[in-house]
């Protein structure tokens, strides 16, 4: 299974995501923002977090119109996979891959802890390493990751199935506790918490693993 | 020529920064203050002929995630 990772300017979190794909078993390929197209049989592409463009005009907004990015939604359109961490969830709804924004949170601070997420939905390839209805323990570390979509949309996010992680316990102000949602086709997730950073004995918990184990799997025998 | 454009949250998203400012105004001693909505003004420095529906579409593509925010454009 390949993977590539897109590196912004102020991307942060590339190489954690980059280890955490291969210590489950993916190839992975690093890609600069410049870049105009994704190497050839790339799988999945994770859009990793960070501060990309240091968060000018909006969290994501320039990323989203790097010539990468074009690409990265091209990917998307064929029906391939992408996986957008912390400032990846933002870029990925300013591309319009995900919907709705993420604002600043409700208490205007950085939050930067590890908080506690239930799984929604085991019917994704990134989450059905996971039962429903499980809680596991991944941290987050962001200013911006207050989900915000109007109600059509986040009627239609449930009744989809379509979120994949909701906070037990809101730290941000996230409409309907909401942590993560999958795209249309649940080939696309964005999430604000960082499973990549609990992905290894050292990082003090390993909840995160699974995910990357699992859409490792589901692409390598697909 | 120039145009100043006008980016705000759309009334319902709440202002979390806009509430805050509200509640130091309250704090210093100003009354009456019942409401501080926060937004951004951008100015652009344009080539002569450019058209209000160009600049129209820079706010719809980049400058205001229509998602969240409402723009004005002005033209100078």
């Amino acid at each position: 299974m390949r993977a590539a990772v897109v590196v912004f300017p102020g991307s942060n979190c590339d190489r954690d995501l980059a280890m955490a794909f291969r210590a489950a078993g993916a190839d992975v390929t690093m890609v600069w923002h410049k870049d105009t197209s994704l190497p050839d049989g790339i799988d999945i592409v994770g859009i990793p977090g960070g501060f990309s463009y240091g968060d000018y005009l909006r969290c994501g907004a320039i990323a989203a119109q790097s010539p990468i990015c074009q690409s990265v939604a091209a990917h998307a359109g064929r029906g391939g996979y992408v996986f957008g961490v912390c400032n990846g969830f933002q870029v990925l709804t300013e591309t319009g891959l995900l919907p709705g924004a993420l604002l600043r949170n409700a208490g205007l601070k950085y939050i930067c802890k590890t908080v506690g997420l239930k799984v929604e939905t085991s019917a994704s390839a990134f989450t059905e390493g996971y039962n429903a209805g499980d809680v596991i323990d991944i941290p987050i570390a962001h200013h911006d990751g207050n989900y915000y979509a109007d109600d059509v949309v986040l009627d239609a996010l449930v009744d989809q199935d379509r979120v994949a992680f909701r906070y037990t316990d809101n730290p941000n102000g996230s409409a309907r506790d909401i942590a993560g949602i999958l795209s249309e086709n649940r080939r696309v997730l964005g999430m604000m918490p960082h499973p990549e950073r609990a992905a290894d004995e050292g990082h003090g918990g390993t909840d995160g693993a699974a995910l990357f184990r699992a859409v490792t799997g589901a692409l390598t025998t697909a | 020529m120039k145009a100043r454009v006008h980016v705000m949250l759309k009334t319902g998203v709440l202002d979390p920064q806009g509430e805050a400012v509200r509640h130091a105004l309250g704090a210093m001693g100003f009354e009456g203050v019942n409401g501080v909505r926060q937004g951004k003004v951008i100015e652009l420095d344009l080539a002569d002929g450019t058209t209000e529906a160009a600049v129209t579409e820079m706010c719809e593509k980049l400058l205001a995630n229509t998602v969240i925010e409402s723009y004005t454009v002005e033209m100078l």
